[in-house]
């Protein structure tokens, strides 16, 4: 090799190098549920991630995805080996709040940034926020608050409540209460993962209610829906976006139809980026997106903001810039509170079959601008 | 409280119970025959819902997709057991225990790389849709047919076991594996019939309660373990355990979901009484299960051996 060849080698390598710098790499650890019951969720979730990445046609964020099989343990471990082995300065993708309440704490804690694309315990928002602890999703509370808002609306005055005896459950019922102004008929914890409600739809029956609101995500509410259809018992139930979402409507079927639930985020919803959203997830994947899947979508599209007005090497900056929401959502207006959490538009929808398939349609607003109640404990 | 949502109540334990029957009485047999624990027990009865539902989503019958299920679960059930079981039964539980554990995984991931993770659309057959007026209550009639099959399938196995050459041998089996090989019995043979009758039940249970709940995968596992608790109660191996304990644990859990949230609510404030009786109601069969080994250790009707 002359002289000539071995600089301008070496000047080659030096360009590259320098250019490898500028672009900084981030590597971003998605930990999941891709396996048992609540495995539709969390490939909701990845699949919204990773149409994001592909749309941006981004290169320098690296997405490394394990599935915690709905196990706190082993989302710990994930959580540990994704930090300290694979060097993710950013973790995501939890679906459940017990997981997220397991993982969360110690992961901000070593400075690595958690980016929630679903779970909002209450914890998390209010005395135990942290400022790299950042929920592009909700707050637990908020979909349910919009649902007891709602049930005002449309002059229920006595409802039957019921969710799972877990901690999301009862968020789910305190927040519904919070601004359900009506008499209650019922409220009824039921066991988490139940399959037979033959004995919780005898007592609404037995009730008197005028109205029902429910949470039971995935396969509970597939069984409820199921068994109240042919249980003869015919008022009318209102409910949060997660019980009603497009995981869950295909094996519901037409039981689902005529249902009202509150949402963030719909398919219908009308702005560019979702429409193109919709559009392009339908095209990739041969299905109608869900909520999770939208939110899976806007948590990639924050990161990939924040990675271009900021290099994360400089944490302030870069909680700067996540702080700034400066990306467009597909659920429209999106901002961040002081705690780290949404201040959104809360839509009601109603199940309706389109084109053959089921899915929801926006038939009003329950809160412009909402924020959860939890901020005030947050002392950012 | 009225007798209308008593009965209701009544009707609902026992239409649990029959079909948690169908789940422990195969269990139980494949114990009793072979004196296996076999935890995939749950498995095949999501084999049974999900083919149940794929079936009947391409024939529009749910009644055909209801004879796939079954047939589906009795050949998974087979197959597992000449390529799986087989080398289980001379080791002990532990072995059994694990390795069983090991095709819960194996069956689950399974279907999920076969059906996806999203649960599947399965319906009640039209003949069995709406409500049946009953005099004091009006009640569902698919619920009603579940308990109707339920009783049938009972006295089905009964006359199997007490009145068939297949029912004699399984009996012998039971008694004294050794000395039915000497009598010249091909015991692998019936060792594998067993245990695809015993799948054919779950797959049974699975496709049938498909219809009213959400067919997913992981849907097996909490049946198994209540499937469990019967046998514990009933009497391992026991077939007429199997029917008293299962219909012990569904009206016992049913009527304690019911009624412990109303008792608790005479002396406690109602948000209190409904956390206490829920959870209290769920703990309740397990007191039971606990109470019947403290009283009769080898459970209600102790099979021979």
């Amino acid at each position: 090799m002359t002289y000539a060849k071995r600089v301008a080698v070496g000047l080659a390598a030096l360009a590259f190098g320098a250019q490898g710098a500028l672009a900084q790499d981030v590597t971003v650890g998605m930990i999941t549920t891709l396996s048992g019951g609540g495995a539709g969720l969390g490939v909701d979730v990845r699949d919204g991630f990773q149409l994001a990445l592909r749309k941006a046609g981004n290169e320098n964020l690296r997405l490394v995805v394990e599935d915690d099989a709905q196990r706190p343990e082993l989302a710990v471990q994930i959580a540990e080996r994704m930090i300290q082995s694979e060097r993710a300065q950013i973790l995501t993708g939890i679906i459940w709040s017990n997981l997220a309440m397991a993982v969360v704490p110690s992961t901000v804690a070593q400075g690595v940034f958690y980016i929630s694309p679903n779970a909002g315990p209450s914890a998390l928002a209010g005395a135990n926020c942290h400022q790299d602890y950042f929920n592009a999703a909700w707050q637990n509370d908020m979909l349910h608050e919009a649902a007891g808002q709602h049930a005002n609306e449309l002059g229920y005055e006595n409802a039957f409540i019921m969710a799972p005896n877990y901690p999301a459950g009862t968020d789910a019922l305190t927040g519904f209460k919070r601004f359900f102004e009506g008499e209650l008929a019922g409220e009824l914890y039921t066991q988490v993962g139940q399959t037979d409600y033959a004995a919780e739809i005898a007592q609404i029956r037995a009730s008197g209610a005028d109205s029902i609101f429910i949470f039971l995500p995935g396969g509970m509410g597939i069984s409820f829906m199921r068994q109240y259809e042919q249980s003869g018992v015919d008022l009318p139930i209102i409910s949060a976006g997660f019980s009603f979402d497009q995981d869950v409507l295909p094996a519901m079927g037409s039981a689902a139809l005529g249902v009202i639930n509150t949402s963030q985020w719909s398919p219908d919803l009308d702005n560019e980026a979702n429409v193109a959203f919709v559009e392009a997830f339908r095209e990739e994947y041969g299905r109608i997106p869900s909520l999770y899947a939208s939110q899976g979508f806007d948590t990639a599209n924050l990161i990939l903001s924040a990675m271009d007005a900021a290099d994360i090497s400089d944490r302030d900056a870069f909680r700067e810039a996540l702080k700034a929401a400066d990306f467009d959502s597909v659920r429209g207006e999106f901002r961040f509170a002081d705690n780290h959490h949404p201040i959104q538009t809360v839509y009601v929808r109603e199940v309706v079959e389109k084109d053959g398939e089921l899915t929801n349609e926006i038939i009003g607003t329950a809160f412009e601008e909402h924020q959860d109640v939890y901020g005030d404990d947050c002392s950012m | 409280m009225s007798v209308a949502l008593f009965a209701e109540q009544l009707l609902n334990g026992v239409q649990f119970g029959l079909m948690l029957f169908l789940m422990a009485a195969g269990l139980t047999l494949v114990f009793g025959v072979m004196g296996l624990i076999n935890l995939a027990h749950g498995s095949l009865y999501m084999i049974g819902a999900f083919v149940c539902a794929a079936a009947a989503a391409a024939f529009g019958s749910f009644w055909l997709g209801l004879i796939a299920g079954l047939a589906a679960a009795a050949a998974a059930g087979a197959l597992i057991e000449l390529t799986v079981i087989r080398r289980l039964y001379d080791r002990d539980h532990l072995d059994q225990v694990l390795a069983t554990f090991a095709l819960i995984l194996i069956l689950s991931e399974g279907v999920r790389m076969i059906f996806g993770p999203f649960p599947l659309y399965l319906s009640v057959p039209d003949l069995l849709r709406g409500t049946v007026d009953l005099g004091i209550t009006r009640y569902s009639l698919y619920r009603l047919a579940l308990i109707g099959i339920g009783i049938a399938v009972a006295i089905g196995l009964w006359l199997l076991i007490a009145k068939t050459r297949l029912g004699i041998q399984i009996r012998a089996g039971e008694s004294d594996r050794e000395m039915i090989a000497a009598l010249g019995v091909n015991i692998r043979w019936l060792y594998t019939v067993v245990f695809a009758l015993g799948a054919a039940l779950a797959g049974m249970a699975g496709a049938l309660v498909g219809a009213i709940q959400s067919v997913q995968v992981g849907m097996g596992e909490p049946v198994l373990i209540l499937a469990f608790v019967v046998i514990v109660i009933g009497g391992i191996g026991s077939i007429k355990g199997a029917m008293v304990g299962a219909l012990l644990v569904g009206v016992i859990d049913t009527m304690g979901r019911f009624l412990l949230p109303r008792i608790f609510a005479a002396f406690l404030d109602p948000a209190q009484a409904m956390g206490v009786g829920a959870a209290l109601a769920s703990m309740l069969i397990y007191l039971l299960m606990a109470l019947v080994l403290i009283l009769r250790p080898r459970g209600l009707f102790p099979a021979h051996g």
